[in-house]
């Protein structure tokens, strides 16, 4: 099952999505990340996907929706903590993602 | 070529089973000891197949979704998922990328997705009786030694 956990500092909103994203749990979460973005209006929407372990096309149609949204209200999304799966889904898709949270060790 | 080893599943098409789909067909495959990396491509096909006969095939409806999975000599896997739902008139079209029925933010990537994580994809389909895809890969050999 898709978590759905969100945090806001001033007018950043930060989405923490933990669990697997397709077609059923982009259903879930859809709606709630909507309502606060609409109740807080941010400037920028970080989506951190740390917590995802999977994800299919449905996953790419929650990004780009949520960046149609944020389009209109004039403010960005930013998509962080991308690993694995995930990255070669986005990769696909063509979004660009922030590199992967904690991933700033240096690996030799 | 014959099977070594075959499974078969149906369940309803209700979004809740996509989760179950490809971690079953996941956990028949991990016999052939499979990469991580082989295994996360196989269960996104599955899930993109999947949904398809939920979201396109059985619209506003439920109808059955049928899975079989043969393992084959040689570490090739083929996956067939099929539905009896509405079907699509025009198949070369559907598996363009972007090209979607969909509305509620469907992409139009799911057969793009299937093609890039699959060795072979072959889709069928006759309208108002059903699709049926092909998914097939050939999972690296691992040296016994």
């Amino acid at each position: 099952m898709l978590q759905c956990q969100m945090e806001q500092t001033g007018r950043w909103l930060t989405v923490y999505l933990t669990g697997e994203i397709d077609h059923h749990g982009a259903g879930q979460v859809r709606a709630c990340i909507d309502s606060r973005i609409l109740e807080v209006g941010p400037e920028r929407v970080i989506l951190d996907l740390s917590g995802v372990g999977f994800m299919d096309s449905s996953g790419i149609g929650l990004i780009l929706g949520r960046r149609r949204l944020l389009q209109t209200l004039g403010a960005d999304l930013t998509v962080r903590g991308v690993g694995g799966q995930v990255s070669s889904l986005l990769r696909i898709a063509g979004i660009q993602s922030e590199e992967k949270t904690g991933g700033a060790r240096h690996e030799s | 070529m014959k099977a070594d080893n075959t499974l078969k599943m149906t369940f309803p098409s209700r979004s809740a089973n996509e989760g179950f789909a490809r971690s079953a067909v996941a956990a028949f495959i991990a016999q052939l000891d499979p990469t991580l990396g082989e295994l996360a491509d196989i269960k996104t096909a599955v899930s993109e197949a999947v949904t398809n006969c939920i979201v396109h095939a059985y619209p506003g409806s439920v109808g059955i979704v049928y899975i079989t999975v043969g393992l084959y000599p040689g570490g090739k896997v083929r996956i067939r998922v099929a539905d009896k739902g509405v079907g699509i008139p025009d198949v070369a079209h559907a598996m363009e990328p972007m090209v979607t029925g969909g509305g509620e933010e469907r992409t139009g990537l799911g057969f793009t997705v299937m093609q890039t994580f699959m060795d072979r994809l072959t889709v069928r389909s006759a309208p108002g009786r059903g699709t049926v895809v092909v998914l097939e890969k050939n999972l690296t050999q691992r040296s016994e030694s």
